[in-house]
């Protein structure tokens, strides 16, 4: 049975371009106005959103998803926020393929078999977990695939070609290609190891392989389209939010005004 | 799990690096090929005669080692009566026991062709440590500190930078040990391939638990030796102070098979375990992922770690090192709460009655003996880790004790 992902990404591909994949934490800047700037990312044009569960210690996030958590925390967002928020926006857009993005223990402390179900229950499609690597990964993947949740391995520029091959074939709906070596944030530049870990994780796999980290502006996209499957953006939504102060009007339509941009990147290729 | 599994010749941790149901490695993808490489290299550098003979040379001619044991008769007498023995871990050359690990891991880097390091430090004892192997090595230094350790461990600040190294002010989180090490794993995700992270204690990720282990086991080593030479036999119990485990892990590894031999941790309490604003995460902590590895954590019910709050900087940490877990739960260890105020009675009881004064940290386990003493009797024979020298928390035993003119009490 073909999953919701790869339904999404299927589609994309059948219209000879790349998906565009977006995220924002739950909870920010509220847990009503953070279900608000998912569908803003949806209506803008995104056809994944990752909607990503705040941690109290991100440590593969730059200074801008960290403020975000910061806030979405001290908003007092809970994960049963979180699965709210996943509930709302699958059901409002049922077109679109909607992750949970987190750390590991929140899911662990959850308890893995109960957050499978709950995320399933919500009409999640599946979660990338960047700090749970295959090694430690089965329990996790024995529930999720009895709940029929993708399971979305990241791989980096330092993966040699062997682990690749392993990871790959643990993983399921996409592989997350780390652009650079780093945390998220912003970048000039995407790089050149983007385009080659690309060629190398298609090596080991049929899965599409999506390129996310640093990832901001419509030329990005379009040149990150040109080789992979899709393109992942994240801080730079956040920081449309965060650049809007208090004004929520305004940040919503800066969502989903980037999301059109990239949108149209994507199909550039 | 039995004791058996602590018999000699127990393979811990396994292959994935797990002590029991603890330890592991849950980090980034992007650093999986890094901490390989460390696991790898420090494999064939533990079997290789060269690599132990210049950490030998190292720890004798540059660290000071053997640290000495020091019987302290007015400090026991405080501890009702027992005969407390003091392992000299302060007495190292940068006045902790943090040395032993850093000089095995600069030997590691050096070995790894890699030219930079970053560490975290919290009491700024592991940033001074590496800071000055740095030096030694020629090796670039960056230290990671949380803004709150830096104001009140000021002292340790200009000696890192004294000896070369660029000392980073954390101000996310609680600003405190844990944030650090955060910050830390980011420059490491970045900046890979020229950087070694030398991580301060028994925690993080496989092989980093065991590995400082291994090179703190020389504390323990020592002083049981010392112990049976002094006395003619082994101690009824061996205490030291928790807050990643790693002097803690070096003083207890060598007793592990003496099933006579209570060990036994002392957690910074602060304020009291009961209340809301302390460190003492075995005793009020529950299994979860920290920095890496599965072990105990302070964290609320969806998982997330709640802040620490202890005097010591070098204690105030939700997390402790994996292999502390495993040996709570099968009984082996025992860890004890122990309040900021019992611990500031300790570091002054042990000032004026031997003329040491001892580390925040270590006046922990100092605190824990005195009740411990107190328990057992005259009969008892108590070793402690006397980790680090308490130069450093001048400013902070000033304030609370008014030692300043200008404050005084
Ligand atoms: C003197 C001293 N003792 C103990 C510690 C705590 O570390 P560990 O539990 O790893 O020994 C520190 C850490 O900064 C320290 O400086």
């Amino acid at each position: 049975m073909n999953s919701k992902l790869s339904e999404v990404l299927a589609a994309a591909k059948a219209e000879n371009r790349a998906a565009l994949i977006g995220y924002l934490p739950a909870g920010f800047p509220s847990v009503e106005g953070g279900i608000r700037a998912v569908r803003a990312l949806i209506e803008g044009g995104c056809d994944i959103v990752e909607v990503g569960l705040p941690h109290s210690d991100p440590v593969l996030d730059g200074p801008t998803i960290q403020t975000a958590d910061d806030i979405a925390l001290r908003g007092g967002v809970r994960i049963k926020d979180v699965l709210r928020t996943v509930q709302e926006v699958a059901g409002s857009a049922p077109e679109a393929a909607v992750l949970v993005m987190t750390y590991w223990n929140p899911v662990d402390r959850y308890g893995v078999a109960r957050f499978a179900a709950d995320l399933a229950a919500a009409g999640g499609a599946g979660v990338i977990l960047p700090d749970l690597p295959v090694e430690e990964s089965e329990e996790w993947r024995k529930a999720a695939g009895e709940h029929g949740l993708d399971t979305v391995f990241v791989v980096a520029p330092s993966s040699k070609d062997k682990r690749l091959a392993e990871v790959t074939s643990a993983g399921s709906g996409f592989v997350y290609a780390a652009a650079v070596m780093g945390v998220t944030g912003s970048r000039a530049q995407v790089g050149t190891m983007a385009h080659d870990l690309v060629d190398r994780t298609r090596a080991t796999t049929d899965l599409p392989v999506c390129v996310g980290l640093g990832v901001s502006t419509a030329a990005q996209a379009t040149e990150v389209a040109g080789f992979a499957d899709g393109v992942i953006v994240g801080s730079a939504f956040v920081q449309r939010i965060l650049d809007a102060g208090e004004d929520e009007e305004a940040a919503l339509a800066a969502v989903r005004s980037l999301a059109a941009e990239l949108a149209e990147g994507v199909r550039r290729r | 799990m039995s004791e058996n599994d602590y018999l000699p010749g127990a393979q811990v941790p396994d292959a994935r690096g797990y002590f029991g149901a603890y330890g592991g490695r849950f980090i980034p993808e992007a650093l999986i090929a890094a901490v390989e490489q460390v696991a790898d290299e420090y494999e064939k550098a533990k079997n290789d005669p060269a690599f132990l003979a210049e950490l030998d040379l190292l720890l004798k001619d540059y660290t000071g080692r053997p640290s000495p044991l020091t019987d302290v008769d007015r400090f026991s007498a405080e501890a009702g009566g027992a005969r407390v023995l003091l392992k000299r871990e302060d007495l190292n050359h940068t006045g902790s026991h943090k040395i032993n690990n850093v000089l095995g891991q600069a030997l590691l880097t050096r070995r790894m062709g890699k030219t930079r390091i970053i560490a975290e430090t919290g009491a700024g004892q592991h940033g001074v440590a590496t800071a000055t192997a740095c030096a030694l090595f020629g090796f670039e230094c960056t230290i990671y500190m949380g803004e709150v350790d830096t104001e009140r461990q000021a002292l340790n600040v200009a000696r890192m930078r004294m000896l070369g190294a660029e000392v980073i002010a954390v101000k996310s989180g609680s600003r405190t040990l844990k944030d650090a090490i955060n910050e830390a794993f980011r420059d490491w995700v970045a900046n890979v391939d020229s950087t070694h992270y030398l991580f301060g204690t028994v925690a993080g990720p496989h092989p980093f638990p065991a590995m400082v282990r291994d090179f703190h086991r020389v504390i323990g080593i020592e002083a049981r030796a010392q112990v049976l030479e002094r006395t003619g036999r082994l101690p009824d119990a061996v205490v030291a102070c928790v807050g990643g485990g790693s002097n803690a892990m070096g003083i207890f590894h060598e007793f592990i098979p003496d099933a006579g031999v209570r060990l036994i941790g002392c957690e910074a309490a602060g304020e009291g375990a009961e209340t809301p604003r302390h460190a003492a995460t075995l005793t009020k902590g529950d299994p979860g992922v920290l920095h890496g590895a599965r072990t105990y954590v302070l964290q609320d019910e969806d998982g997330q770690t709640i802040e620490s709050h202890s005097i010591s900087a070098g204690l105030d940490y939700p997390g402790v090192g994996p292999e502390h877990a495993w040996l709570k739960d099968t009984g082996r260890a025992e860890y004890r709460p122990v309040t900021d105020d019992d611990a500031m009675q300790a570091l002054r009881l042990l000032s004026r009655t031997e003329g040491i004064i001892p580390a925040i940290e270590s006046a922990h386990a100092l605190a824990g003996a005195l009740v411990l003493g107190r328990e057992l009797g005259p009969q008892a024979t108590i070793l402690v880790s006397l980790s680090g020298r308490g130069d450093k928390d001048m400013h902070t035993a000033a304030q609370y004790f008014g030692l300043y003119d200008s404050e005084g009490k």
